[in-house]
Order: structure tokens, then C-alpha cells, then sequence
């Protein structure tokens, strides 16, 4: 049967395992807006120049979910250069994949990622 | 997936058994051409002449005044471009909150486009009509019942007023109805209705995708939108679509099927089942002047997407607003035209009950949306605002 979203995005969205608000986040970024109906926000807390840990939180799409999610899990464990080279391809391979009017939700989810790291390195 | 309940009945309905028996001979065994002179042809001919009376029997309209198309989008194009062709400045008044394929085929006349305003609950004035009419304007386009919110225009009372001025006027002001929605629970006869042209879709009421009916009242020509051989009276030319205009005609006469009263029944234990169980929830358009079977709700803290698919897993069928879930970037410019913040109307949910709806499909909703509401807003981290 065809379906929209592969399993392993579905799997995510019904269980997400990062997610969560973070209250000893020491990088934090928000993105998307409400027009145009994502919005997500990405916690990290960094120590000695790793990632320790990463959750968001998403107002959004199965794939705005998914994603938020991946970008998570992707960057714990990483360097924060590490973290900052993974590309939208990376994570859309860990959907297996996603309809093409959904990949922007990845990018979106980068960015957050991104204004996280920025949020830590300004404090 | 344990249950399959449909709750997207705006959205196509499944072919009703008569229709269905009805159509099967028109395949295989009656496939004549009506064009055909010979047997084969006539008796299609004769099937979908059938179906001709059987729809204008429905609008109490003349025979004459029924045309197929394949489509009720095709219709409305049919209707608003074979008026509009032959007017050097049209003006049209019509609502912001009508279906694409009234509102694409207006944006892209030569008419100058006039939108009524549309109330907080959804529902148009027959007065803001009257206000908008001036020398040039040449047709007024409203829908009978809005398919998103499901709420219903007043077309008796439009009807009653365009007819009046109408009077007074050398160039007879049109006035048109998309009236797909209704045909399942409200009136729909054209003389009652005071309408000049009325447009209807087959799977929009337990017949068959691939037909429609266009009723042209008797004085209104509409000029050629495309060109072929002479069916349909030239307005819809090729060969007609014998089985879905069998099976739409047998739909139409079937439509006493519906179960307005009970469906409404169901209808509000939904929705105030709803309201009662899920915070942050409101019910979007008016609540009396509502189709039946529509209701439409946003929910704080949770987008519409994600709720169409966590119901899928529950195995309920549902719909909704957002952008997310559409092919653009915004989200319903109905629920937008109704006031509606981007974040709520983003945070929408359609559920449209139908004839295989039971009492137990909705406690089964009731049972499954809001656990599905409360996960959505913790990962959202949005509860609803107390």
C-alpha cells in the first residue's frame, strides 16, 4: 500500500524521542512562524565543545516532527562543527524519505539547530 | 489498523449499491454512443436522457435546461466564462469564501471582481449584495453551502433581491450557485431558489467521480468555452460519459437517502462531545446555519497535519485546513476570510459525517481525538491558553 509518510517518519512522529522542553538548555532557537505553520524550537546543551544533549519542541507537521526529532538525535555526541556540517540529505536518509513538498520542514529544522549554536556561542 | 471509519464525506462519498447496479450495463453490455443512430447508441441515448429528467425533475427545471459535464469544476467553469465571454466590462459580486473553481475561472475574466464581505460566522448578507450592484455588473456568484465550514448562504433571500432589481434593469443581472454541497440536505429548486444557473457533482452524493449537472435557465446563453461536435447543446461537447451521468441521475434520486435530521443528531453530540472534552477548542462558522454532516474546529497548540495523521492511525478519515497539508504555504483562505489568526486556522480539523456514520463511529472519535490532542501539544510544548 502507498503511503504518504514512510514508517520510519510516522514512527517518529508517533514516538519522538527527543522531545521536550530542556530547562538547562544553554542554546536555544526558535524558527518558523505562524504564517506559514511550522514552528519549532530546538534545546542543546553543550559541554566541553560537545553537543551533550538536544529536544525540541514542534507546532507543526508529521514531517516538522519527524525531522525536529532526527536533527536531535543526529547531533548529540557531536562537536558543535560536526553538528553544524549535517545536511538536510543526512536526515531526510533517516526518514528513508519524504514527499517533496515536505523537505523544507528539514531545512527548517537545520536552521533551528543552527540558531541554537548561534544562541549558545553569543552567551 | 483496528477500525476504518470515513469521516471525509465532503471531501467523496462511496458509490451507493443502486447507483452502482445501475451503471454496470453501460460499460460492457449498453455502450453505445448516444450520437450512434443505430440501437446501440439509442439506447444510451435514452439512459442518459433518463438521467436528464431525473435531475431536472430534482431542481424543478425543464429538461432542456440540464447539462452533463464531467465535473462540477468543469461547470462552474462552463457557467462564469460563457457569461462573462460576451460582456465588454463585467462586474461580479461573489464571496471570498467559494471554491477554486469559482474563484480561479472569476480571477482570470476580464470582470472586475467584487468580494462580499463574510462574516465572523461565515455566512453573507443578502443586503451587502444589493450594495455592491451597479450599471456594470452582469453576474453574482455565491454558494449555496461552503464546503470547508459548511455553513449556508442565504440563496432564497439573494434570489428574491437580484430578481427585484432586476426589474428595473435593461441587462438582467445572472445569478449563479455552486451548489455542490447542499444537494445532500438543503432545497434545491431553482424557481424557490430564484437561480439562473446551479452546479452540481456526482461524487458528492454517493454517485460516481466523473459527472456533474449544469442547470442554464431558459433565456441565459452561455457562449462556448471549448469547441466539438453538438452534445450537451454545444456547451459541453464529446461524448458523454454514459455510466457516471446513469449513475449521477440515479444518485440525485436516491438523495432521500440522506438523513438530514439524524446526521445533524450526530452532528452536534459531536461537536459539543468535542467541545466538552478538549480545551482550547472552538467550532469554526455558524453553528445553526450549518450543513448537517460539517463539522470544522481549530485547536490551540496543535496544527492540523499532524492530526489528520495521528486519526489515520486510529483509522479515522478526517481533513483540514492547514498549509501543511495543502500544496501552498497558506493554510485555508476560508477560515482566513473568517478572521481567523494563521496559527488557528493552521490548527484546524474537518470531520464530515455521511450516510455509513453510526453512533458508535462518533463515540469512537470521541474516544480517540482528544488523547490524540493532548500528545500533539505536548510535543508542541502549546497547551491550550487557560
Amino acid at each position: 500500500m502507498k503511503e504518504y509518510y514512510t514508517k520510519e517518519t510516522i514512527e517518529r512522529f508517533m514516538n519522538p524521542g527527543h522531545m521536550g522542553e530542556m530547562k538547562d538548555a544553554n542554546g536555544v532557537g526558535e524558527v518558523g512562524n505562524p504564517q506559514c505553520g511550522d514552528q519549532m524550537t530546538v534545546y542543546i546543551k553543550v559541554e566541553d565543545g560537545k553537543i551533550k544533549n538536544a529536544s525540541f519542541q514542534t507546532l507543526g507537521c508529521a514531517a516538522a516532527i519527524a525531522t525536529s526529532d532526527v536533527i536531535c538525535e543526529m547531533v548529540i555526541g557531536k562537536d558543535i562543527k560536526e553538528a553544524l556540517s549535517i545536511t538536510k540529505e543526512e536526515m531526510i536518509e533517516k526518514l528513508k524519505k519524504l514527499p517533496a513538498v515536505k523537505v523544507h520542514c528539514s531545512s527548517l529544522a537545520l536552521e533551528g539547530l543552527k540558531k541554537a549554536i548561534e544562541d549558545y556561542e553569543k552567551k | 489498523m483496528t477500525k476504518n471509519i470515513y469521516l471525509d464525506y465532503a471531501a467523496t462519498t462511496p458509490v451507493d449499491d443502486s447507483v452502482q447496479e445501475e451503471m454496470a450495463p453501460f460499460f460492457s453490455e449498453k455502450f453505445g454512443n448516444p450520437s450512434s443512430v443505430h440501437s446501440f447508441g439509442q439506447e444510451a441515448l435514452f439512459a442518459i436522457d433518463k438521467a436528464r429528467v431525473r435531475v431536472a425533475n430534482f431542481l424543478g427545471a425543464r429538461e432542456r435546461e440540464v447539462i452533463f459535464t464531467s465535473s462540477a469544476t468543469q461547470g462552474n467553469n462552463l457557467a462564469l466564462q460563457g457569461v462573462l465571454e460576451k460582456e465588454e466590462n463585467p462586474h461580479v459580486i461573489t464571496s471570498p469564501i467559494e471554491h477554486k473553481a469559482v474563484l480561479e475561472p472569476l480571477k482570470n475574466s476580464k470582470a472586475e471582481v467584487d468580494y462580499l464581505p463574510v462574516y465572523r460566522n461565515g455566512v453573507v448578507k443578502a443586503e451587502d449584495v444589493l450594495e455592491k450592484v451597479k450599471d456594470e455588473t452582469v453576474l453574482v456568484s455565491v454558494m449555496y453551502a461552503n464546503s470547508e465550514i459548511g455553513t449556508i448562504q442565504p440563496i432564497e433571500e439573494i434570489g428574491k433581491k437580484i430578481k427585484e432589481i432586476n426589474k428595473k434593469r435593461k441587462r438582467k443581472i445572472v445569478f449563479h450557485t455552486d451548489a455542490v454541497q447542499a444537494v445532500n440536505y438543503l432545497p434545491c429548486d431553482v424557481n424557490r431558489l430564484g437561480v439562473d444557473l446551479l452546479v452540481m457533482s456526482g461524487h458528492k452524493i454517493y454517485g460516481p467521480k466523473g459527472a456533474g449537472a449544469l442547470f442554464v435557465r431558459e433565456g441565459i446563453t452561455l457562449s462556448p468555452v471549448f469547441y466539438g461536435a453538438s452534445q450537451e447543446r454545444k456547451i459541453n461537447p464529446g461524448t458523454e460519459n454514459v455510466p457516471a451521468i446513469v449513475g449521477l441521475g440515479k444518485a440525485i434520486e436516491e438523495i432521500k437517502k440522506n438523513n438530514p435530521k439524524k446526521t445533524k443528531e450526530l452532528r452536534d453530540m459531536m461537536i459539543t462531545g468535542i467541545e466538552e472534552r478538549i480545551e482550547g477548542s472552538f467550532l469554526n462558522g455558524d453553528r445553526e446555519r450549518r450543513l448537517p454532516n460539517n463539522v470544522n474546529m481549530s485547536f490551540e497548540g496543535v496544527e492540523g497535519e499532524s492530526l489528520v495523521i495521528a486519526l489515520d492511525r486510529e483509522g479515522i478519515a478526517s481533513s483540514t485546513g492547514s498549509a501543511c497539508a495543502s500544496h501552498s504555504l497558506s493554510p485555508s483562505y476560508v477560515l482566513l476570510a473568517l478572521g481567523l489568526s494563521h496559527e488557528m486556522a493552521h490548527g484546524s480539523l474537518r470531520l464530515t459525517l455521511g450516510r455509513g456514520v453510526t453512533q458508535g463511529d462518533v463515540n469512537y472519535l470521541l474516544e480517540k481525538l482528544p488523547p490524540v490532542v493532548e500528545r500533539l501539544r505536548e510535543i508542541s510544548g502549546r497547551g491550550s491558553k487557560k
